[in-house]
């Protein structure tokens, strides 16, 4: 009995394992060749490829930065969060206000604004600001959206999510109008000022903003990963993730784990939201949803639930994306298509992503 | 005034109705077990004297206090840790997070170093795997990290279910002797076993439970005597 079993399961698997195989060999041979025709062409200098490379690096520490927000709260509830690019939104909201605020301080020592006279004290604020207002979001939504379902199926949360989404969105669109604002940034964070580097004889520029947004990227991470593997605390959030019962027989409160979880969330994407904001310039109520998408992209692509594994996601999503559409002699405007397409194909030959593991429907 | 006194409780999942009306005390130093068949009710009892869920009526008290609807996680700052069934290790944690997590109770550090080598004494085994994770152990090993990991919280009454399942005999009779040994230490201990001749030996009282109610409750050497549980548990006929 259990041997026709094993020989009916064999069976498909197989097939499949070697239609992956054949999909990928044709596709890889295909990137290839696009690739060889676009650098044969000697359309992009090595200068334009760097300067590809480096945008993708910081948008890509971006996308990491939120996809932890995603990975943090699958893996505690098992759920996706789907109102997090929202979260993000509203502290990019919060950001900005305080720029704008400290913009119409007058400062009379130096005769400027608050803003540009004590420009990293306003950098502080700002992201201060965007990581509490996000945190505040982060908690509300899970005990107003998700905790009345928990025990639910997994469907009904998943819709909750959805539902939060549009209704955080329309909400900031009815509070701040559907203008899109501009991040007045203190004076020496201008946004494409940077430091310029010789690259065959071309300039590429490092801009500020970027670096900030890396470095600021890479510490919040790191903070993070130290906290979640290091500390008692971060072992507690572990314990829940794999067993809330059990937990809760040590003396963990689990409801309070997870409003933690969901308030860490969004202090990571209150972060993300004023980083984008300082570097891309423009915000507006829409501004979370594609970045929330591709963060959660870069989550699954990494392995969702994953700590590092949104770290990487995230990184190779901001870098393929940023590389692809030149590499495939494509339209920039195509990069969109290739961050989902990666999503999609993810999703179906690897859905445990890069250093993820399955999960068994059991602990589901 | 018993240790542990649980009054005429009933609980219920969903419709189906658990538990019908159990009562049993454990005094403090106690090895009290709970004996009977799969599905009569043993873990049930013990998840709701743990706080893990609550009865519909009846209460349970703790020296003196009532816990009938205290959380699972405040208890243990009362002084009652729950070894649960199938020992319910954090797989993906090593041992040494393991057991910091069964001490998570106690924010005294100097206090988690003494027991941390109190249960390397007990448990020599899990000193050498301490930065093991933990899921990689053996089943005799897991019941160790189970246990030590109980005992990290400083427990006054400690509830063990099936700490025998799973086990091949010989280490079966470590576990109990190293319950017996914890018990000889001070901590009084509710155990609930399938494997009714091994919990009779080391038990000072027992308990048989059928379909959700009590029918016998004796001292243990009484219960290894009697016909119906030689019948029904220990396989005599
Ligand atoms: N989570 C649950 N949902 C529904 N019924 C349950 C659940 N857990 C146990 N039961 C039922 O409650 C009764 C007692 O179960 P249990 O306490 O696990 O027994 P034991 O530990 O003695 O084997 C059984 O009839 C079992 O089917
Ligand atoms: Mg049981």
């Amino acid at each position: 009995m259990s041997k026709t079993l094993s020989q009916n399961t064999a069976g498909p698997i197989n097939t499949f394992l070697i239609v992956q195989v054949i999909i990928s060999i044709l596709f890889i041979a295909f990137l290839t060749w696009r690739l060889y025709t676009v650098i044969d062409s000697g359309a992009y200098g090595p200068d334009t490829w760097l300067r590809f490379a480096i945008s993708g690096l910081i948008i890509g520490s971006v996308y990491s930065v939120i996809a932890i927000g995603y990975t943090l709260v699958y893996g505690i509830l098992f759920m996706i969060n789907f109102a997090h690019g929202e979260v993000m939104m509203l502290g990019a909201f919060a950001g900005y206000f305080v720029f704008e605020a400290l913009k119409s301080i007058p400062v009379e020592a130096t005769g400027l604004s608050f803003l540009d006279s004590y420009q990293i004290v306003s950098v502080i604020l700002a992201f201060l600001a965007g990581m509490f207002i996000s945190a505040v979001v982060g908690y509300f939504l899970e005990r107003i959206a998700y905790r009345p379902l928990r025990g639910a199926p997994r469907l009904i949360p998943l819709i909750s999510a959805i539902g939060a989404s549009i209704f955080l969105q329309n909400a900031a669109q009815v509070t701040f109008g559907p203008k899109r604002r501009t991040y007045i940034n203190p004076a020496s964070l201008q946004r494409s000022v940077g430091w310029r580097i010789p690259v065959a004889g071309e300039e590429v520029i490092l801009t500020y903003t970027g670096v900030l947004t890396f470095v600021l990227s890479i510490l919040l991470m790191v903070t993070l990963y130290i906290l979640v593997m290091r500390t008692r605390y971060g072992r507690s959030m572990r314990a829940v993730a794999e067993d809330k019962q059990t937990a809760a027989l040590m003396g963990i409160n689990v409801d309070r784990v997870i409003s933690n979880t969901f308030v860490i969330s969004g202090v990571m994407g209150g972060a993300a939201g004023v980083m984008w904001g300082i570097h891309n310039g423009i915000i507006y109520h829409y501004v979370g949803f594609i970045p929330g998408l591709k963060a959660f992209t870069a989550a699954v692509l990494g392995g969702i639930g994953n700590i590092p594994g949104a770290m990487i996601g995230g990184m190779i999503l901001g870098v393929v994306e940023s590389l692809g559409p030149a590499a495939l002699g494509i339209d920039f405007q195509l990069k969109d298509v290739i961050a989902f397409s990666i999503l999609v194909l993810v999703l179906i030959f690897r859905p445990s992503g890069i250093i993820g593991e399955v999960l068994s429907e059991e602990k589901v | 005034m018993a240790m542990l006194e649980v009054k005429d409780i009933h609980t219920y999942y969903g419709n189906i109705h658990a538990l019908k009306g159990i009562s049993l005390t454990v005094e403090e130093n106690e090895i009290v077990t709970l004996i009977g068949g799969n599905g009569a009710g043993k873990t049930t009892t013990l998840r709701t004297i743990s706080g893990l869920i609550h009865p519909r009526s009846g209460e349970v008290f703790f020296e003196g206090e009532k816990i009938t609807e205290t959380p699972a996680h405040e208890l243990v700052y009362k002084g009652i840790t729950m070894v649960p069934e199938g020992r319910g290790i954090f797989a993906r944690l090593t041992v040494f997070e393991n057991l910091d997590m069964g001490a998570y109770s106690q924010p005294d550090r100097s206090n988690f170093n003494d027991d941390l080598e109190r249960v390397f004494q007990l448990f020599p085994r899990l000193k050498e795997r301490r930065s093991q994770v933990a899921g990689t152990l053996s089943g005799g090993e897991q019941q160790m990290l189970a246990t030590a990991r109980a005992l990290m919280a400083r427990p006054r009454l400690m509830l063990m279910d099936e700490p025998s399942m799973g086990l091949a005999p010989i280490l079966v009779e470590s576990v109990f002797e190293t319950i017996v040994e914890i018990n000889k230490s001070g901590t009084t201990i509710l155990l609930v076993e399938q494997n009714a001749m091994v919990a009779l030996s080391v038990a000072d009282r027992g308990y048989v439970l059928q379909t959700g109610e009590i029918v016998l409750r004796d001292t243990a050497e009484n219960l290894r005597q009697n016909e119906m549980v030689q019948k029904a548990y220990l396989g005599i006929e």
